[in-house]
């Protein structure tokens, strides 16, 4: 039985805590301080899964359900999608759109349960997080069609290995308004900052941080996992579309390794050198980033 | 032909960073970058048959849309004391869906219209046309007169990129008359723009419209 197809996904699996760790070890380089470990996602998680989880009584079965439900469709969403050159373990034409689809039953769960505890604060959270993924979701997508129409295929894993560096010296420009909305779409859907401050503890400015408010121990745990999980898989997309195929298996998926963590280095610089937008600002820079992609869909007609 | 194509897609990017932005100042040197690219074009653009004539056309251009014009509308900018908002009709975000709405009909049109096969590049035809609606647009949806004289800037890049694409075949007088006509056009806004200003205390246009003499 070839093993290959399972790489992406054991890798997304165990190795999707260790980004957010880059993340935030260039952000502590460029502040000149020493920073977590680099494994202290996996300390948190062990630490909150040893705990027992605390219920409001004005919650019903929605909160218990948003975390699990969120965890499962990241985790089905990580089948789908390839590492690098490296192909998914499923994959079937147009599953971008599933992809797309899971992330949003994602979101979904994660408002709803955040809408269910009854907190003002989580309320707006949720109401931030609708009105600009509803955003960013165009962008998404038209990035991606514009991907599929460049390769001529249709599903995420051939799309990523399809890519060479053919396309990259004849559509260069358009290729380089998808990685750049995409990059704008994985800034804005995983709250980092130009977006939303994954360290602030102030309610009234954050997104994602203040739906996860009330949950605690495992639900906690598994918002945390979710989310690496989905910046993981987010990262991957991009490396993949960047990246042209080598032909050597191995050498791919140790390459596409290398690029999850360059990305990571790029999202803990751009934190680092960047101040987080006003929020009524924010809808512009996400706009922005559907015309990129609507302007490369457009030149990629012709 | 690469080349040409990442100065096209850079024109685009500045049509919807003007449209999308919200400084006046920023708008006046992204105005500027657009003349440099711009002015690359003919030498890029055609490699093969490099002249004195196109050297002279994108020497011309650069010093006037690069240097001059930026210069000279900072200059009035400053001398009016105009605030640094752009203050539009249509806010930022509808211009910017705007422009991806005028950009796919601009690529629409160019699918319908007869255009030469010496063009530099496919792209060059749509872009262009997308350049002269941006500038109209940006001419009617903002108040500052200054913005005004940005939009016209941008409607003339564009007929200048068509221009360029098309160098072979059009005589290189027109193109130096046409840049002629934008500059005095630009030296005579640029003084409009000040004189309005000492006289009416501000440069809006709609709110000059209402004047009765």
């Amino acid at each position: 039985m070839n093993a290959i197809p399972f790489i992406p996904f054991l890798l997304a699996l165990v190795m999707s805590p260790l980004l957010p760790g880059s993340i935030n070890r260039t952000k502590a380089l460029f502040a000149g301080r020493r920073g977590p470990p680099l494994l202290q996602t996996y300390f948190d998680l062990w630490k909150l899964l040893r705990k027992g989880a605390v219920y409001s009584r004005a919650t019903t079965w929605v909160f218990r359900a948003g975390p699990m439900v969120g965890l499962a469709a990241v985790l089905v969403g990580a089948m789908l999608m390839p590492l690098g050159n490296c192909p998914a373990l499923l994959g079937f034409p147009a599953d971008f759109f599933l992809f797309a689809g899971l992330l949003g039953l994602m979101r979904f769960f994660m408002v709803i349960a955040a809408l269910d505890t009854g907190s003002s604060f989580e309320g707006m959270g949720a109401s931030r997080e609708v009105y600009y993924s509803a955003l960013v979701e165009p962008a998404l997508l038209v990035a991606l069609v514009t991907v599929a129409r460049q390769t001529g295929t249709l599903s995420l894993s051939a799309m990523c290995g399809r890519v060479s560096d053919g396309h990259w010296l004849n559509f260069g420009p358009v290729l380089a308004l998808v990685v750049v909305a995409l990059l704008i779409v994985l800034l804005a859907e995983n709250a980092r900052i130009p977006v939303d401050d994954p360290n602030t503890h102030l309610e009234l400015t954050m997104i994602h941080e203040v739906m996860a408010l009330d949950h605690g121990g495992p639900d906690l745990a598994f918002i945390l996992y979710g989310a690496a999980l989905k910046l993981w898989l987010y990262s991957a997309l991009l490396v993949g579309i960047v990246l042209p195929a080598t032909g050597a298996a191995w050498l791919d998926v140790l390459l596409a390794l290398g690029g999850m963590f360059v990305v990571g280095l790029v999202v803990g610089t751009i934190e680092s050198v960047m101040a987080r937008l006003r929020l009524a600002i924010v809808p512009q820079l996400l706009v922005g980033a559907g015309a990129l992609a609507a302007t490369a869909f457009v030149l990629a007609l012709k | 032909m690469q080349i040409t194509n990442i100065i096209l897609v850079l024109v685009v990017l500045t049509n919807l960073k003007l449209l999308g932005s919200s400084r006046l100042g920023a708008s006046i040197r992204v105005v500027a970058m657009q003349g440099v690219v711009l002015g690359l074009l003919p030498i890029l653009a055609h490699t093969h048959e490099l002249s004195w004539r196109f050297a002279a056309l994108a020497a011309g251009s650069i010093a006037l849309k690069g240097v001059v014009f930026p210069w000279f509308l900072s200059r009035a900018m400053r001398e009016a004391r105009v605030t640094r908002e752009v203050e539009p009709y249509i806010g930022y975000v509808t211009s910017l869906l705007a422009g991806v709405v005028m950009l796919g009909v601009s690529f629409w049109l160019c699918t319908r219209l007869p255009i030469p096969e010496t063009i530099a590049s496919a792209w060059l035809a749509p872009v262009a046309l997308f350049s002269i609606f941006a500038g109209l647009f940006l001419i009617v949806s903002r108040k500052r007169a200054v913005n005004q004289v940005l939009g016209f800037l941008v409607l003339e890049n564009g007929v200048y990129t068509f221009g360029v694409g098309l160098a072979p075949q059009t005589s290189s007088l027109v193109e130096a008359g046409v840049l002629l006509d934008v500059f005095v056009g630009v030296f005579v806004m640029g003084i409009a723009i000040f004189h309005i200003n000492r006289e009416f205390d501000h440069i809006e246009t709609d709110r000059l419209s209402t004047l009765k003499d």
